[in-house]
C-alpha cells in the first residue's frame, strides 16, 4: 500500500467528503481520511474547517492515528483556540497512560500547542513528567520546559520549572542531562534579564563532562556548546577541562568536532601562549580540522568558513597543511571559493611556489567567478609575499597572453595594485598591458589601465595616442573611467607639456562643459584653475607621492574575530557576522574571548598601542554596520559581558559613578543640569563667556594634546580625520578636523561612539555645516557627555568611533587622554585626603618617573591646576618639594597623587594611589602630557 | 534550534512540511522555493539568508531538503542532522526519491516527530528507531518491552538492544580505502591521501565488549614503551603506519582511546562503520597515468595515455576505468587500445576506457585521434584532468588489522569461538592526473 494517492485528490467538494469519512464508524476509513487531511495540509491547502471532526478521532488506542491527529492539532490549534480546548482532556489523560511512549507523546505535543488556555493545563502534567520514572518521558519533558518558556516565560519562572530543570542536570540518564542543558541554554539566551539562569559552577561542569562521554552525538553537541560559555577560574581549571574535551576531536560527527574546537580555542586564550600545553593542543587541533574536508560538501563548507576564522586567530595552526586546501575539479563552487580564500591566508614564502602553480591552474577553469578570484589571488600573493612578486607578475603576464577577456581584465586590475605596492620595479611590462587596450570593456579594468598610462606617461611613447583613443567615447564611459581619464590626461600634460596641450584642453572642456556629472565637472574645474594659475602647484598636487598599499586587506577586525571565535560552528561563523546582524530581537549577551592571564602585560599593552596609532578600518564593512549601529539601541545600558572575569577594583570603576557625577556637581551649582548635558563647574558663566571669546579663564592655557591622524585618507576613501580631545570648563569635547582628500564633495556626516569605559557619548549630533568640497578641511567640535552606556575597554581609555558620510561608514579606534575626565570639583579636603591615602592599601600605589621637567613646584602646581589636578598640600622634605594632589574622575573615582620635585633634577617622581589601579597608566600619561605642554 | 523542515521535489512543490517553532510561517516555504529552487543562477552556498531567516539545504537527486531557522544555530549540527535524517529515511524505504517520499509521508512525519523535538535532534539511530516506529500500528507491547524501548532510546548504549542471540557468533571486517591523487602532467604528486574506513558486520550474542588493534604508529609505539623490547620495536617500525587522524563510531569509548590508545566498544548489531581514518605518508599508489596530448592544428588532437600498475604481480586489480575528457567540439574519435575496451561517449564528452582485470607491474596504453569541428568561439577548452577508477585487493596505506578480541562475560562463548573475517579493498577516490 502506498500513501502517494493521498496527494492526488483534487476534486471539488473534497472537504465535505472528508468530513463524512472522518465520522465513519470504520477505523480504517477514519485513518485513511486523516492521512488525506495531512497530505492536503502539507501542500498548503486550508483544511482547518475539519477541526472538530479530526479532534473527534483523537481518542483512539491506535498510536499511529493519534500521532496524525496530534500533527493536525499542532498546525491548526492556534487558529481555532476555542475548539482546541476540546483536546485538553485527552492530553491530560494521556499523560497518565501506563505506556511511557504515550506519556511522552502527549507532553511533547501539548508543548507545541500555543494556545493560552491549553498552556494553563500543561503545568501539572509537565511537573509530573519532569519527575517521571522513565527517562524517555523526562528527556521529553526537559525540552517541553523550553517550549513553555517560549510561550510564557513568566509562567516557567513562577511555577518553579527552572529549578526542576536544573535538578535534571544531575540526572542519572545522559540524554536527560543533554536535553536539560539544551533547554537551559535556550532559556538563558532568551531571558530578558540578561542574567544567566544557569550558573555553571565546578560541580555542574563535572557532571556535564561525565555525561559528555555517555550521551548521543547530538547531546554531546548541546553539552559542548554550553561548556563553551563557561569561564574557568584559572589556567589549571581550563587545562583540565581541555583535557577532558580533547577526545571528542576523534568523533565521527563533524558537529561534535567543531563544537569541541570552539571550546578549546576559547579556553586556550586563558593559557600562556607559548606553554607546552598550548603547543600540544594546537598540534592536536590541526588533523581533525583537515579531516573535516573529506566530509559531505555542505559540512565542508561550514568547516571551511570556520577554518578561515581559525587561521586568522592562530595563523600557525595549519601552516603546513596548505595542500589539503587545493581545489578539486569536482568540488562544488562554494567549496572552491572558500578554499581559495584560505589558500591566500596560508600563503607564505615557504609554499608560495606551489600556491602559484595551483592558482595558475585555476585561472584556466570554467566558472567565471572562480577564475576571477584566482587571478585576484595571484595579485594578493604578490603583495603579501614580497619575494614572490616577480614570479606573480610573470604568471599574470602569462595569463594576459591567454587573451581570455575576463582574465585579462582582472589581471590588469591587480597589476595596478602591484605597481602601487612596488613602485618603479615592474614598469617594463606596461607595453604588454597596452596591447590589450581594445579588449577591456569593464569599467574597473579600463579605469585601472588608464591610471597606469597616466601614472607612467613619461615611459609610454604613445601615451597621448592611447589616452586620446579613450576620449572619443568619453560620454559613454562609466564615471569611474571618466574621472581616471581626466586625471591621467592632466598627469600626462604635466609630464609632457609641449605636445599635449590640445588633448588636455579637449578633456577639460568635455568634463566641464559637456558633462552633467557634478563630480566630474568639479574635478575638471579644479584642474583647470590649478593649471591656469600655478602649474608648479598643480604638479605638486597631481603628481604627489602616493602612500603604499597595505599587505593584508581583508582581515576581519580583531574584536569581531574574537567574538566569532566564540561562535565557531554556528551560523555566525558561517556568515562571518555577529548574531545580532541576522537574529531578530534580543540576542543575548555579546560573547568575548576570555582575557589571557598569562601573557606579559607589557607586551599586550605595546600591541594595543600600536593598534591605536594605526586606526584600523574594517574592510568587511557591511557585516559590521548593522552591528555597530544597532548596538546602543538593542543592548540595555547595564554593565555587560565578562564582568565577573575582572577583579573587584574594576567593578568599582564601572559601577555607580554616573549618578554621583551628575547629581554631585549639579548640587554645587545649585540647579540640577538637564540630563545629557555635562555638568558645569561653579566658575561656568565666566568660563563660558571666556570660551566664546576665545580666552581661557584659567591662568595657564588649558592642555589639549596635539591632533593626531585618526583615519588616514587612504582608509577613509579620501576623508582624513585628525583629532584630539579637550576639556574646557567642565565640557568635554572631541575636536576633529575633517579633510576631504577625495575628488568629490562629501556630505551627510554622522558619528557614533561604541560603548566605552567612561560612558562617553555625543551630547549633540555631529554638525558639519556645508558639504565638504574636495581638498577642503573643516574643524568641528563635538560636545561629549558621560551619560552613555558603560563597557570596560582595554586599554581603559580606548574609544571606538564610527563616522558615516555620503561615501561610506568608517570605523577606527582612538585613545582618549585621561585628563578630560578630571572633574572641576576634584579638590579634596586635606583631612579626607590623609585618611583616604592611608585607607588605600599600599599595593595599589604605583610609581612613575616624569622626565625633562624644568619647572619649580609652584609652576607645576599651577599648570596641573588648569587641568583639574588640585594641589591639596605642599611640603618641603630635605630640600625636595612634595606636592599632594587629588583628582576626581567623571565616574566618581578618586585618585590621590604625590609628586616629588628635586631642585636641579629634571626628573620628578609621581606616586599615585587609587582604589582602581587600572587608571594609573592613563593618569601618568595625562601628567606627562600636561607637564610637557 | 531548527524552526522547521521542508522537503521539496525538483519543481519546488512541497512534499513534507513540518514546522517546529512559531517564528517560522508558511511564507518561509515559498521564500525558499522562489529564492533558491527557482533561482536562475547556480546556487552559490548551501546556507541562504532570506529576510533574516536562514535556510540550510541539501540536494540529493531531485529532492531538496531544507531546514529553516531564525536563530544562531549550530550550522555543522544542522547539516550533520540532515544527512543523518536522509540515512534514516533510506534505511526505512530505500532511495530518496519523490515517489518514495510521497509513498511514505506518514512514516516521515512520524520519524520527524521523534528525531526532532522543538528543533533539537534526538536519538537518530536507525536500529533503535526501528524498534518502535514501524508503521504497523502499535504492537501492544508488554510493560517490560516498553521500558526496554525507552531505556534504549535514552540509554548509555543507545545503539544496541539487550538479549540478542546467535547460534553462530560471527563478525566481518572490511577495510575499505579510497586513494585520492592529484598528479601534474609531469608526474609530480601534487597531493595524495588515503581516506579509509573500517566497516564491521557483527552477529554476536549478548552485550560483547570488543577490542580492536591496528598497526597505527602511535599505538605501536605506546605498546613498545610498555614492552620495552628493542627487538620488537625494530620489526614494528617497518610495518606500522602513521595515521594523520581517525574518527570513531559513537560506540567507541573515546576517552579510553585518548588515554590508553586502545579501541574498545560494544558494537551495534549488524553493519556499521567502526572507524574512519586518513593517511598521507608512504602511500603506495596502485596506478600511474602518463598522458601525452598534442594539438595538431585547429581541427585535430592526438592523445596517448599510458597506465602502469604498481603492486605485487601476484595481485589483480579490477574494474579499471580511465576517463579522458575530450573538447566540446569533438566531431569524431579514432581509438586504438592494447587491452580492454574503449569508447568515445559524446554525451559525456569523454573517452571511456575499461579494463576488467590487470595484474601488478604491467603497463597498457591507449591512443586516440580526436577530430574537432572548427568553431568561432574564442573560449578555450580547459582540459579537465584524466580520472581513473579501480579496485585492488590490498590497502594502499599499509593499514593492517592486528586483532579483534571479543569478550562477553555473561554468556558462555569466548573469543576463540567467534568466527572472524577480514578483507582489504583499495578503491580509487578522486584519482586524477592533469594533462
Amino acid at each position: 500500500m502506498t500513501d502517494s494517492k493521498y496527494f492526488t485528490t483534487t476534486k471539488k467538494g473534497e472537504i465535505f467528503e472528508l468530513k463524512s469519512e472522518l465520522n465513519s464508524d470504520k477505523k480504517e476509513k477514519k485513518k485513511e481520511a486523516v492521512k488525506k487531511v495531512i497530505a492536503s495540509m502539507t501542500v498548503g491547502k486550508d483544511v482547518s474547517a475539519l477541526f472538530p471532526d479530526v479532534v473527534n478521532c483523537m481518542q483512539t488506542d491506535n498510536l499511529e492515528l493519534k500521532k496524525l491527529v496530534y500533527l493536525y492539532l499542532m498546525n491548526y490549534a492556534k487558529s481555532q483556540p476555542d475548539m482546541a480546548i476540546m483536546a485538553v482532556n485527552t492530553f491530560v489523560k494521556d499523560c497518565e497512560d501506563p505506556n511511557p511512549l504515550i506519556r511522552a507523546l502527549a507532553v511533547r505535543t501539548m508543548g507545541c500547542i500555543r494556545v493560552d488556555k491549553i498552556t494553563e493545563y500543561l503545568c501539572e502534567p509537565l511537573r509530573k513528567c519532569l519527575k517521571d520514572e522513565d527517562p524517555y518521558v523526562r528527556k521529553t519533558a526537559a525540552i517541553c520546559v523550553a517550549k513553555l518558556h517560549d510561550i510564557n516565560a513568566s509562567m516557567v519562572e513562577d511555577q518553579g520549572f527552572l529549578d526542576q530543570l536544573k535538578e535534571l542536570l544531575s540526572d542519572s540518564n545522559p540524554m536527560v542531562v543533554a536535553n536539560a542543558v539544551a533547554s537551559l541554554t535556550e532559556i538563558n539566551e532568551a531571558s530578558s534579564s540578561g542574567q544567566p539562569l544557569m550558573e555553571l559552577n565546578a560541580a555542574t561542569m563535572n557532571k556535564l563532562l561525565t555525561a559528555l562521554n555517555e550521551c548521543t552525538e547530538w547531546g554531546q553537541v548541546f553539552i559542548l556548546d554550553a561548556l563553551s560559555q563557561y569561564s574557568p577560574k584559572d589556567e589549571r581549571e581550563a587545562q583540565s577541562i581541555c583535557e577532558r574535551i580533547t577526545p571528542r576531536l576523534a568523533h565521527a560527527n563533524a558537529a561534535v568536532v567543531l563544537s569541541a574546537v570552539k571550546c578549546l580555542m576559547k579556553f586556550m586564550e586563558l593559557m600562556v601562549s607559548d606553554s607546552e600545553f598550548v603547543k600540544n593542543l594546537t598540534k592536536k587541533l590541526a588533523p581533525p580540522l583537515v579531516t573535516l574536508l573529506s566530509s559531505e560538501p555542505e559540512v565542508q563548507y561550514v568547516a571551511l568558513r570556520n577554518i578561515n576564522l581559525i587561521v586568522q586567530k592562530r595563523p600557525d595552526l595549519l601552516k603546513h597543511e596548505m595542500k589539503v586546501f587545493f581545489v578539486k575539479y569536482n568540488d562544488p563552487i562554494y567549496v572552491k571559493l572558500e578554499k581559495l580564500d584560505i589558500m591566500i591566508r596560508l600563503a607564505s614564502e615557504a609554499n608560495i611556489v606551489q600556491v602559484l602553480s595551483e592558482l595558475k591552474e585555476y585561472a584556466t577553469e570554467v566558472d567565471v567567478d572562480f577564475v576571477r578570484k584566482a587571478v585576484r589571488a595571484i595579485g594578493r600573493c604578490a603583495i603579501k609575499v614580497e619575494t614572490s612578486a616577480e614570479r606573480c607578475v610573470s604568471t599574470l603576464l602569462d595569463l594576459i597572453q591567454t587573451k581570455v577577456n575576463y582574465v585579462v581584465q582582472e589581471a590588469i586590475v591587480v597589476i595596478k595594485d602591484i605597481f602601487r605596492k612596488y613602485p618603479n620595479k615592474y614598469e617594463s611590462i606596461i607595453s604588454t598591458l597596452c596591447e590589450n587596450l581594445d579588449t577591456l570593456d569593464e569599467p574597473e579594468a579600463r579605469a585601472s589601465m588608464i591610471w597606469i598610462i597616466g601614472e607612467y606617461a613619461e615611459r609610454i611613447d604613445n601615451a597621448d595616442e592611447l589616452l586620446e583613443s579613450f576620449l572619443e567615447g568619453f560620454h559613454d564611459e562609466n564615471t569611474q573611467v571618466q574621472l581616471q581619464l581626466l586625471t591621467a590626461i592632466v598627469k600626462l600634460f604635466l609630464k609632457r607639456p609641449t605636445d599635449t596641450q590640445e588633448l588636455v584642453q579637449q578633456v577639460l572642456s568635455l568634463a566641464t562643459q559637456d558633462s552633467d556629472n557634478p563630480d566630474l565637472r568639479d574635478r575638471g574645474f579644479i584642474y583647470w584653475r590649478l593649471l591656469s594659475t600655478d602649474p608648479g602647484a598643480a604638479k605638486e598636487v597631481v603628481l604627489a607621492e602616493k602612500p603604499l598599499i597595505a599587505e593584508e586587506t581583508d582581515l576581519i577586525e580583531p574584536t569581531l574575530l574574537d567574538e566569532l571565535i566564540c561562535h565557531i560552528a554556528s551560523l555566525a561563523s558561517v556568515y562571518h557576522k555577529p548574531p545580532s546582524a541576522f537574529v531578530e530581537g534580543r540576542t543575548g549577551l555579546r560573547r568575548a574571548l576570555p582575557k589571557s592571564s598569562g601573557g606579559s602585560d607589557n607586551d599586550s599593552a605595546g600591541d594595543q598601542q600600536q593598534q591605536q596609532q594605526q586606526p584600523t578600518v574594517i574592510p568587511n564593512q557591511d557585516s559590521l554596520i548593522p552591528d555597530l549601529l544597532n548596538m546602543d539601541i538593542n543592548a540595555p545600558p547595564v554593565v555587560p559581558t565578562a564582568q565577573s572575569a575582572f577583579s573587584g577594583g574594576t567593578l568599582d570603576l564601572l559601577g555607580g559613578g554616573l549618578d554621583s557625577l551628575l547629581g554631585g556637581s549639579g548640587a554645587e551649582v545649585g540647579s540640577s543640569p538637564a540630563p545629557g548635558i555635562p555638568p558645569v563647574a561653579p566658575s561656568s558663566t565666566a568660563g563660558l563667556l571666556g570660551d566664546i571669546f576665545g580666552i581661557t579663564s584659567s591662568s595657564a592655557p588649558v592642555y589639549s594634546p596635539p591632533k593626531q591622524i585618526w583615519l588616514p585618507a587612504n582608509r577613509g576613501k579620501g576623508m582624513e580625520i585628525t583629532g584630539t580631545f579637550s576639556r574646557k570648563n567642565g565640557v568635554i569635547s572631541m575636536d576633529l578636523t575633517l579633510h576631504n582628500k577625495a575628488m568629490q564633495p562629501i556630505t551627510g556626516f554622522a558619528i557614533q561612539l561604541n560603548k566605552n569605559s567612561f560612558g562617553i557619548t555625543p551630547a549633540a549630533p555631529l554638525n558639519v555645516p556645508a558639504p565638504l568640497a574636495p581638498n577642503q578641511s573643516i574643524d568641528v567640535s563635538l560636545i561629549l557627555s558621560t551619560s552613555g552606556p558603560v563597557q570596560r575597554m582595554d586599554p581603559l581609555t580606548n574609544l571606538q568611533v564610527a563616522i558615516k558620510n555620503s561615501v561610506d561608514v568608517f570605523y577606527f579606534a582612538t585613545v582618549m587622554p585621561m585628563h578630560i575626565f578630571f572633574c572641576e570639583d576634584g579638590a579634596m579636603d586635606k583631612r579626607v585626603f590623609l585618611s583616604t591615602w592611608k585607607d588605600i592599601p599600599s599595593q595599589n600605589e604605583v610609581q612613575f618617573n616624569i622626565e625633562n621637567i624644568n619647572m619649580n613646584a609652584d609652576g607645576i602646581s599651577n599648570k596641573l591646576q588648569s587641568s583639574n589636578i588640585f594641589t591639596i598640600a605642599k611640603r618641603n622634605v630635605e630640600g625636595q618639594d612634595m606636592l599632594y594632589q587629588s583628582i576626581k574622575l567623571t565616574n566618581g573615582i578618586w585618585v590621590l597623587t604625590e609628586l616629588k620635585v628635586q631642585p636641579g633634577n629634571t626628573t620628578i617622581v609621581l606616586s599615585l594611589k587609587s582604589r582602581a589601579t587600572d587608571v594609573a597608566q592613563g593618569i601618568f600619561e595625562a601628567f606627562d602630557g600636561i607637564l610637557h605642554f | 534550534m531548527l524552526g522547521g523542515l521542508f522537503i521539496y521535489n525538483h519543481k519546488g512543490e512541497v512534499l513534507i512540511s513540518r514546522v517546529y517553532r512559531d517564528d517560522i510561517g508558511r511564507n518561509a516555504v515559498d521564500a525558499f522555493r522562489v529564492n533558491v529552487i527557482h533561482a536562475r543562477q547556480q546556487v552559490r552556498s548551501p546556507v541562504t539568508n532570506i529576510a533574516r531567516t536562514s535556510f540550510f539545504h541539501i540536494k540529493r537527486a531531485n529532492i531538496w531538503v531544507a531546514a529553516v531557522t531564525k536563530q544562531n544555530v549550530n550550522a555543522s549540527q544542522v547539516f550533520e542532522f540532515l544527512l543523518k535524517m536522509l540515512e534514516v529515511m533510506s534505511s526505512y524505504f530505500g532511495k530518496i526519491s519523490e515517489e518514495n517520499v510521497k509513498n511514505n509521508f506518514v512514516l516521515i512525519y512520524e520519524l520527524l516527530d521523534e528525531i526532532l523535538d522543538f528543533g533539537y535532534p534526538q536519538n537518530t539511530d536507525t536500529g533503535v528507531l526501528k524498534t518502535f516506529i514501524t508503521q504497523q500500528g502499535i504492537k501492544t507491547a508488554s510493560k517490560e518491552e516498553q521500558s526496554q524501548i525507552t531505556s534504549q532510546v535514552t540509554g548509555q548504549i543507545g545503539w544496541r538492544r539487550e538479549g540478542i542471540k546467535y547460534r553462530r557468533n560471527e563478525l566481518f571486517l572490511d577495510v575499505i580505502e579510497y586513494v585520492n591523487l592529484l598528479m601534474s602532467p609531469q608526474g609530480q604528486v601534487l597531493s595524495a591521501h588515503v581516506a579509509g574506513k573500517v566497516v564491521m558486520k557483527s552477529y554476536l550474542s549478548g552485550m560483547p565488549e570488543c577490542k580492536f588493534g591496528i598497526n597505527d604508529k602511535i599505538v605501536m609505539d605506546a605498546k613498545m614503551d610498555v614492552a620495552g623490547s628493542s627487538d620488537e620495536s625494530q620489526r614494528s617500525g617497518k610495518t606500522s603506519i602513521a595515521i594523520d587522524d581517525c574518527q570513531f563510531h559513537q560506540c567507541v569509548k573515546l576517552s579510553k582511546f585518548e588515554t590508553e590508545h586502545s579501541i574498545s566498544f560494544v558494537p551495534p548489531d549488524g553493519e556499521f562503520e567502526l572507524m574512519r581514518y586518513r593517511t598521507t605518508k608512504d602511500i603506495s599508489l596502485p596506478f600511474r597515468v602518463i598522458p601525452l596530448v598534442r594539438e595538431v592544428g585547429r581541427t585535430k588532437m592526438e592523445v596517448k595515455v599510458v597506465i602502469k600498475s604498481n603492486f605485487k604481480p601476484s595481485l589483480l586489480a579490477q574494474k579499471i576505468e580511465v576517463r579522458i575528457p575530450t573538447p566540446l567540439n569533438t566531431s569524431g574519435v579514432q581509438l586504438i587500445c592494447m587491452k580492454g575496451k574503449a569508447k568515445y561517449k559524446a554525451s559525456e564528452n569523454a573517452i571511456v576506457w575499461k579494463i576488467k582485470r590487470m595484474g601488478g607491474m604491467k603497463e597498457s596504453q591507449i591512443s586516440a585521434e580526436i577530430e574537432l569541428l572548427q568553431t568561432d568561439t574564442k573560449k578555450k577548452w580547459t582540459r579537465p584532468p584524466i580520472s581513473m577508477n579501480f579496485e585492488v585487493p590490498f590497502a594502499p596505506s599499509g593499514f593492517k588489522v592486528r586483532y579483534l578480541k571479543v569478550f562477553e562475560s555473561k554468556l558462555n562463548y569466548s573469543d576463540h569461538d567467534v568466527i572472524k573475517w577480514v578483507r582489504y579493498i583499495g578503491r580509487s577516490g578522486l584519482y586524477e592526473t592533469r594533462c
